[in-house]
């Protein structure tokens, strides 16, 4: 294939940090200043709300400004990780580049998961590490460590700043890359010595790299053959990840399925990108996805991906899933993420929203011409689909005397009328939360897929909670997970940050258990958490409420008791069904419609 | 199947550790690398000799265009192309070998640029089968060192890689 990449014109309409007219006097200086406060300045330039850190000797300098301006907010994590995460999240919640500043050597290297979470679903960060003094590289100074080797394969770019009149042109690219094309974190390295050195500051207006022009427009030859394709299908499908969320084209999405009443289906980290109360959704795909999603992206015969890679949790075995014949269309900005794993028909590189328009605007003149037909019938297909729905149609066994997680979700949903801002580590609480919080709106849901790093609930219920203040933000978590970012209690107590945990307390490390049970004849090898913390008195030694609910019945009272406290971090213990495993469920190695239903391991369709 | 892939890139610290960091990262093969700065020294020309199914060097060439460092990625096997590599071979040229390693230069164009007492040293160019050609025609034993470049590539006729 062609690689359009390098090649094709930037639309001047929609690089968005390039070209902002600047009246501004902090984007020059015509006197020195140090490298320092040229970090700050830049930060201001690009109007960053907060920054999200840890300081240590190599970041002096760069802190020592900090103290002294108030363009942005400093927020103070207790541990690197979260600080990346926070930022992480509060790029997802907004659409904005996220903003982290760790000092170098093991602040560096705490970042690390934080980054390569980012990485790996596609978030816009930047990321100022501290590095030791330029002369002082490569002799295993104190706190030294190869960031930009370390960080090399987990970020979209990374720069080492060796001079201090590179720094102003340097985060202006790293902001520009990080956001545009194929989002990603971008680490910026800064030496000691060049944070202490002086020059003029002068913030470059806009950015020209002839080796990075990313694609923006889709073929318009190929927009037109998708086009076709979708209107002359018989079992068509909508398949819409990540992409569409990260490039914000919902709207235009859901304006091109509710034209031509096609079902839509999300990947994890789609959620929210098609409104799941709507009709026409047919749930989360893949390999803890509904049935209907899962039969009809197997049964298809054309089928649209809209910012979604084919992973290996959403087709299953991919021989089995090419056993099939369909004709795929697929959209995206990442020319790699097209055909890698699964061949496509119709490939369109570009970005979502611009796509999606174009698609749409085609269509309409598709439709309104008078010999056609208006709409495609599709009736048939359907109620094929609507017969899938009726097989599991996401029912759990209810209980009087245990809660069941799946329960809380839903009545979490209720309480918070499907709005609130849901955070959720890894395990079986993160595909509970997934299958039964109904996310309407895209930037909703906040969790790690492609990485799936435990942890990352309680920073990025942070980060959500100080992108909007008033929002109500729910962390659903698991003991394990929770555990891994515990110490931002502190940092939720010191800025008064009203999250409330929906801690799902299973005493497993459950997704693990559930594996062990399915596949290791119940050796639970680890996965058992024993000497919990009591949390509800862990949550008050921080000031924070604690509650725990052991009974169903307890179960909505609590919520509503907890999220009326508006301004007061709750921690929420439910003790839940230990046996309790996540249904659907495909089995690695096994084709995506070839599902374990329910309680008994062989209860397959 | 063998590829030839070449590739200009911004000629700064660690781009050379970008590209190999992609191919060990993904597990691509890479059979040579060369590199070195352009006519215009702020750009370098690599030339990356790879080889896998043609899903593989479609992923190769995604994945290098992807480098933000990376200017221009090109297939030369795409079309007609020209392949050198320089080998520098030091052979025995004691009585038995002596006549013959000159001979063998001479047949294969290469050239003897130092000569010692109990030994040659021959400079061949050529494409890499010719080069292993070489190799092959000589009698093991007389080897006693060889040093190759990688091959260089670049299209023929007015197939040219520049910005
Ligand atoms: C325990 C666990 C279980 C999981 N189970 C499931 C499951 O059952 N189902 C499931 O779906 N996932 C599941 N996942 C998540 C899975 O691992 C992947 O992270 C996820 O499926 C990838 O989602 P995606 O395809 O939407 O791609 P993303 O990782 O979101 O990638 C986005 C794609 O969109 C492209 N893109 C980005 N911006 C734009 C733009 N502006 N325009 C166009 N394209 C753009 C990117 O290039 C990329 O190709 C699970 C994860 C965990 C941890
Ligand atoms: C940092 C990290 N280590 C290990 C894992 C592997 N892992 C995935 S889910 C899981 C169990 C999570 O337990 P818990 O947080 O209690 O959630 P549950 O599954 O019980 O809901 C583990 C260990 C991981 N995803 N991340
Ligand atoms: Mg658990």
């Amino acid at each position: 294939m062609a690689t359009p990449a390098k090649n094709a014109k930037v639309n001047p309409v929609s690089a968005q940090t390039q070209s902002e007219s600047i009246s501004d006097s902090h984007k020059k200086t015509t006197h020195d200043i140090s490298g320092a406060e040229i970090v700050i300045r830049c930060l201001n330039a690009e109007k960053v709300k907060f920054v999200f850190g840890y300081p240590g000797g190599a970041v002096l300098h760069i802190y020592d400004e900090i103290y002294k301006q108030n363009g942005f907010k400093h927020i103070l994590v207790r541990h690197e990780q979260a600080a990346v995460h926070a930022a992480d999240a509060f790029s997802r919640s907004t659409g904005e580049v996220g903003v982290a500043l760790v000092t170098s050597g093991p602040g560096a290297t705490n970042a690390i998961t934080g980054i390569a979470t980012a990485f790996m679903d596609s978030v816009p960060l930047v990321v100022i590490s501290g590095q030791v003094p330029v002369p002082a590289i490569g002799l295993d100074a104190f706190q030294e460590v190869d960031m930009v080797g370390i960080t090399r394969p987990c970020v979209k770019h990374n720069f080492l700043v060796k001079d201090v009149r590179d720094i102003a042109a340097t985060i202006k690219k790293a902001f520009y890359i990080a956001a545009t094309g194929r989002p990603g974190p971008v680490v910026v390295d800064i030496p000691k010595d060049i944070t202490a050195h002086k020059t003029a500051f002068h913030y470059p207006e806009s950015v020209e790299m002839r080796s990075y022009n990313p694609v923006l427009k889709g073929h318009s030859g190929q927009i037109k053959k998708a086009i076709k394709l979708l209107l002359e299908a018989k079992r068509p499908m909508i398949y819409t990840g990540g992409g569409l969320v990260l490039g914000d084209g919902a709207a235009e999405l859901v304006k091109l399925a509710q034209t031509l009443n096609y079902p839509v289906t999300n990947t994890l980290m789609g959620l929210g990108g098609y409104p799941a109360t709507d009709k026409q959704f047919v749930g989360m795909l893949g390999m803890h996805g509904t049935y209907e999603a899962n039969m009809a992206m197997q049964n298809c015969d054309v089928l649209i991906a809209v910012g979604a890679r084919f992973d290996d949790r959403v087709i299953g075995n991919p021989k089995h899933f090419l056993g099939q014949k369909r004709t795929i269309i697929h959209i995206d900005v990442d020319p790699s993420s097209i055909s890698k794993r699964v061949k496509v028909d119709v490939p369109i590189v570009g970005h979502v929203q611009s796509v999606l328009a174009d698609m749409n605007t085609l269509l309409d003149l598709e439709i309104n011409q008078a010999d056609r037909p208006i709409k495609n019938d599709i009736s048939d297909w359907w109620s094929q689909i609507n017969e899938w729905r009726s097989v599991h149609g996401g029912r759990y066994e209810m209980s009087d005397t245990v809660i069941k997680p799946q329960y809380v979700i839903e009545k979490l949903c209720e309480v918070t009328k499907g709005e609130a801002y849901v955070t959720s580590d890894v395990g079986q609480h993160q595909m509970w939360a997934a299958q039964y919080y109904k996310f309407d709106k895209p930037r909703r849901w906040i969790n790690s897929g492609g990485l799936g790093t435990m942890g990352v609930g309680l920073p990025y219920a942070m980060g959500c909670q100080f992108a909007d203040k008033d929002a109500q933000v729910a962390c659903v978590t698991g003991e394990g997970s929770i555990q891994m970012n515990i110490q931002e209690l502190s940092t939720c107590a010191q800025y008064s940050l009203p999250i409330k945990v929906i801690l799902l307390n299973n005493r497993y490390l459950g997704m693990v258990r559930q594996w062990q049970e399915f596949f290791y004849q119940n050796r639970y090898a680890e996965s058992y958490m024993d000497s919990l913390p009591d949390f509800v008195k862990l949550a008050e030694s921080y000031g924070h409420v604690g509650m725990q609910i052991t009974k169903p019945g307890d179960v909505e009272g609590a919520l509503v008791e907890a999220f009326a406290k508006k301004d007061r971090f709750v921690f929420m213990d439910f003790i839940t069904d230990q046996a309790e495993n996540v249904f659907p469920m495909v089995e690695n190695g096994r084709g995506i419609s070839e599902m374990i239903l329910g309680k008994s391991h062989e209860e397959k369709k | 199947m063998k590829h030839i892939i070449s590739i200009l890139i911004e000629n700064e610290a660690g781009a050379l550790s970008r590209v190999a960091g992609l191919f060990s990262a993904r597990g691509y093969n890479i059979e040579s690398l060369t590199v070195a700065a352009t006519e215009d020294v702020t750009m370098s020309r690599m030339t990356i000799v790879t080889s896998g199914s043609d899903e593989v060097i479609e992923q190769i060439i995604k994945q290098l265009n992807k480098l933000i460092d990376v200017i221009k990625v090109l297939d030369l096997n795409d079309g007609k192309h020209i392949e050198r590599e320089l080998m520098l071979v030091k052979v025995k040229a004691t009585a038995p070998f002596r006549e013959e390693m000159k001979r063998m230069c001479d047949i294969f164009r290469g050239r003897i640029i130092d000569v010692a007492d109990g030994s040659f040293t021959i400079e061949l160019t050529g494409s890499g089968t010719k080069l292993d050609a070489f190799i092959e025609s000589l009698d093991k034993t007389a080897i006693l060192e060889t040093v190759r470049t990688g091959a260089s590539g670049i299209g023929r006729g007015d197939r040219i890689l520049k910005i």
